[in-house]
């Protein structure tokens, strides 16, 4: 056992795990925080990706304890003050998601991608997400929706009225 | 104006996604009970072997391991087999023998997750390996490996179907002029939906109730079948479909981890959590495909067709769990004539025992409608080649006309309505085909590989009308129960189950548009067979064509009682009343007029003396036939010749599903199906060696698409819609996947007809592509 604090979305956690628990098992049943999914186990599908320390990283393939005292960003954290994400506005604009398993893990290698690249073309766009299996969309609108987000976080789209994001 | 109707036509954003955006979706992991424990199933490492022992005294060692089930514990509570959709059996867990690799053989009970892993581990089975048959075609040879010994019929045939008329057929052959031939095989995939299965199952011995969350597409066939096997009393058991990540198919069959999980919560009193992982639903959750074709096209000197001839080896694995209707074997494959007027045609399937996992599920389509489907639109294109006739212009030249619907087909389907020139003249001009034809024979002479592919398919789905469809006796009818509130807004539940086609949102749509409701206003509610009217789930691209119309005519039910409750209102007689504009308004006083919202308040509150009070109905739809959609897509590839990439430069999509509820949902149904036909064409198989073990087994080998090999997607449509559908609509969910394939193949084989390729098996490898240019000397050195 191994005692691990993680700061996620600004919240300490902090448990006594065996050292072989997955990060994204700390996450989900540890924390509570069930929006990070998991989809293959062999970090191929990013349904899991979370970021760490701000970069994107698969968390079905990491130990909790190797990323011990760091800050962990969930698609739970994305919201805040009741003010959804650009990301979330922009899947949500532009019909990004279907079923919604691949969703949280899509939007986080979407935020990392717009950290660094404020205005993605579609191919940066597509090489960001290229990591995250899609099985219900053919990625066309989530591309768009990474775009829509980057333009809204540029300032380059209006407020939107809040009733019209649920 | 008050809030928006925003019914039929509208792009209405989705009202499910403000869960999934924030990470609030339910799906079936998230779920956690008090004192839950967790199951996981030990499976087998050989493809044939009797299994001559288990010991699980060391695993029953471990703290936090409270049971070990295995098959021999089931046999005795008569449940190591289960009944499957066709008829056949199918072992939960074995007594006595394995007859495919990853098969379940022991599950472990614990009280965490991990615990229940380790245990697995410590289960000590004695197999006693057998020989093993995975080619469908050595497993009907005279002393071919035995793959179910229990059978009283001693060989692996299961069963032989036929459709058309054989004499008709062969009649025309003999006198065709021209004959076009292919073998083609579809392999074995995986639909693999990115949240793998799993269930929670929760018995409460107290009521004698058993709860069971799960991960299917058809919660309330599964709750009759549970009773029916485990005779525990219907109303005694409530199977919930959380949110659903992903289905296409993957989610109809009864895999044997939700029984075994069953059997656990019943024996522990627990609620028990089993979950997949990936490996585990790669290896043994049913297939798709697996389709071995030889298929011929007769035509005359200038391109008529005569006739069509198919011979079919379907692999079903070790069990015949296939999901089709129950008289259709081998689905609607005999809607293989496609878009084109064929008088004859004859096509033969029979269905093989393998020492593989069950095949023979869909794969995103309509009962093996993918597969007649590419069998046709390849064939078409082969003849083009015999004839040396285009493509494009071979298929209007034998089109089913447009007047002619609705229209009989050579195997007896009538198709409903169509208009097949219209689509691909509208797919010809959105890509300029004309023009590529020139550029590809500029470049053809420079050397340079490019092709034109084209499939103009036409689908079969809604199953179905009783008559002919059911699945274990039950009929494919669809349901949706309607209940508006005092102050206008209104529950709908539905027998249909969403995995991400957007039902909350559609549905609500059909309602908003029939009963002059806000969008905004109306609850959809499906999956809970507790709360939800019986139907027989989504699969087969049917929720529109069947719940779907039965939204509308639980609605037209209720505006019915409204007209009566508006004239109650108006003091006016309900003849003199009209619905427009979304309202109930006086014949040529449009100013003295009831919107549903005040009918609604009048039901509860003022209704007249001698009528029941309240405003809800239930309607189980029955279609009155099955729904044709169609579509023409046109793709063009260039090819790598230094290393056989194939490369989809332009995909024009022109879909035509009838009428649309929602254009945005709608786009995104074709976006993804057309991706999940890519997928096959270009990328995804599933293969065995000679000893039965499976090369596919994680997402390192077996290879959905990124993003970085789909292509923008370039779609458009016609409109033609069906006339027996309440509002005119024929289902989508699936056309993409079943159309992209042949196209894209298609464009490969016209890269390369010049050097006398006439067909490439899917999936079209870069190894496959290359080996091709080098055999023909068009490999770049």
């Amino acid at each position: 056992m191994a005692e691990v604090q993680l700061n996620i979305n600004g919240q300490p956690h902090q448990a006594d795990v065996e050292s072989r628990l997955l990060l994204v098992h700390f996450i989900r049943e540890v924390a509570n925080l069930t929006g990070t999914h998991i989809g293959c186990d062999s970090t191929s599908c990013g349904a899991c990706t979370v970021l760490v320390d701000g970069l994107p990283a698969k968390s079905c393939t990491l130990f909790a304890v190797q990323v011990n005292g760091a800050d962990i960003s969930t698609v739970e954290g994305l919201e805040q003050d009741g003010q959804l994400h650009p990301i979330q506005e922009g899947f949500f604009e532009e019909h990004g998601l279907q079923c919604g398993f691949c969703t949280p893990g899509m939007m986080m290698a979407g935020v990392a991608l717009l950290e660094r690249n404020a205005n993605p073309s579609e191919a940066d766009v597509r090489h960001a997400i290229s990591g995250n299996l899609c099985r219900c969309t053919g990625y066309v609108n989530i591309v768009k929706a990474i775009q829509y987000a980057g333009a809204k976080m540029r300032g380059e789209l209006p407020e939107r009225a809040a009733k019209e994001v649920a | 104006m008050a809030v928006a109707i925003q019914g039929m036509g509208h792009s209405v954003k989705r009202k499910e996604d403000p869960r999934f955006l924030r990470g609030r979706g339910n799906y079936i992991d998230d779920l956690k009970l008090p004192g839950m424990l967790y199951m996981d199933i030990l499976r087998s490492p050989y493809a044939h072997a009797i299994i001559k022992s288990i010991d699980a005294s060391r695993a029953l060692t471990l703290p936090g391991v409270l049971a070990v089930i295995t098959g021999k514990d089931l046999d005795a509570a008569g449940l190591a087999w289960m009944p499957t959709l066709m008829s056949d059996k199918q072992m939960v867990l074995p007594v006595d023998r394995v007859v495919y690799q990853a098969q379940e053989v022991a599950a472990v009970i614990a009280t965490e997750r991990y615990i229940a892993a380790d245990g697995i581990t410590l289960i000590d089975v004695d197999y006693e390996p057998l020989p093993v048959v995975v080619d469908p075609k050595k497993a009907l040879e005279p002393g071919a490996t035995l793959v179910r010994p229990d059978r009283e019929q001693k060989d692996n045939h299961i069963w032989h179907w036929e459709a058309g008329d054989k004499t008709a057929t062969d009649q025309s052959f003999q006198e065709a002029a021209v004959v076009a031939k292919e073998d083609i095989y579809l392999p074995r995939i995986h639909v693999s939906s990115i949240e793998t299965c799993g269930c929670v199952a929760s018995f409460d011995k107290m009521a004698g109730k058993l709860t069971i969350w799960m991960t299917t597409q058809a919660p309330h066939a599964i709750r009759t079948v549970f009773s029916l096997v485990s005779k525990i009393p219907e109303h005694n058991i409530r199977v919930i479909s959380p949110d659903i990540g992903g289905g296409f198919g993957g989610k109809v069959p009864v895999y044997p981890g939700y029984v075994i999980a069953t059997v656990a919560s019943i024996t522990t009193g627990k609620p028990v959590k089993w979950i997949e992982d990936r490996s585990e639903n790669l290896q043994a959750d049913s297939f798709a495909r697996d389709y071995h074709m030889t298929a011929e096209l007769a035509a005359t000197a200038d391109g008529k067709m005569k006739a069509l001839r198919i011979k079919t080896i379907a692999d079903h694995g070790a069990f015949d769990a296939a999901a089709n209707p129950s008289k259709f074997p081998a689905g609607l494959f005999s809607i293989c004539t496609g878009s084109y007027d064929i008088p004859a045609a004859h096509m033969e399937v029979d269905g093989v025992y393998t020492n593989k996992p069950p095949g023979g599920i869909a794969y995103r389509c309509s009962f093996r409608v993918t597969e007649a489907v590419h069998a046709i639109e390849r064939m078409v294109d082969s003849l083009a080649l015999k004839l040396n006739m285009d493509p494009a212009a071979l298929r209007l030249k034998n089109f089913i006309p447009p007047e002619s619907f609705p229209y009989k087909s050579a195997t007896g389907w009538e198709y409903d309505s169509g208009n097949y020139p219209a689509a691909l003249h509208k797919a010809m001009d959105t890509i300029g085909y004309a023009d590529l034809r020139r550029e590809q024979a500029e470049k053809r002479a420079r050397g340079e590989l490019m092709g034109i592919g084209i499939s103009t398919f036409t689908e079969i789905v809604g199953a179905g009308p009783s008559h002919t469809f059911d699945i274990l006796g039950i009929k494919m009818f669809d349901s949706c129960e309607i209940r508006v509130h005092p102050t206008g807004s209104a529950i709908v539940r539905i027998g249909v189950q969403t995995q991400g086609q957007g039902h909350e949102t559609t549905f609500a749509q059909i309602v908003a548009e029939e009963l002059g409701l806000p969008v905004e206003n109306i609850t959809v509610e499906h999956g809970d067979t507790d709360t939800a009217p019986y139907g027989l789930g989504t699969y087969a691209s049917r929720s529109t064509a069947t719940a779907g119309a039965a939204a509308a005519m639980a609605a037209r039910k209720i505006r019915e009682k409204a007209r009566l409750l508006a004239a109650h209102l108006l003091e006016a007689s309900p003849d003199d009343l009209e619905w427009k504009d979304y309202q109930f308004q006086v014949k040529g006083d449009p100013a003295r007029a009831k919107t549903m919202a005040d009918i609604a308040f009048a039901a509860y509150t003022n209704h007249p003396q001698g009528m029941e009070a309240g405003l809800e109905a239930v309607n189980y739809y029955d279609p009155p036939n099955l729904t044709f959609p169609f579509g023409s897509y046109i793709c063009v590839v260039d090819i790598d010749r230094g290393t056989g990439e194939v490369k989809i430069r332009r995909f024009v999509a022109i879909d035509d599903c009838g009428n649309i509820i929602n254009p945005m949902i709608v786009d995104g149904q074709i976006h993804g199906g057309l991706t999940m036909g890519m997928a096959p064409a270009l990328l995804e198989e599933i293969s065995y060696d000679e000893a039965g073990n499976m090369r596919q087994s994680t997402f390192m080998d077996y290879l959905l698409p990124t993003a970085m090999e789909t292509p923008a997607w370039e779609l458009d449509k016609t409109c033609t819609p069906s006339p027996h559908h309440p509002f005119g609509a024929k289902g989508v969910g699936e056309s993409a996947t079943v159309g992209a394939p042949p196209a894209i193949v298609n464009a490969v084989v016209d890269a390369l007809s010049h050097v006398g390729v006439s067909h490439i098996d899917i999936p079209i490898t870069p190894w496959k592509v290359y080996a091709i240019l080098e055999a023909h000397g068009l490999a770049a050195p």
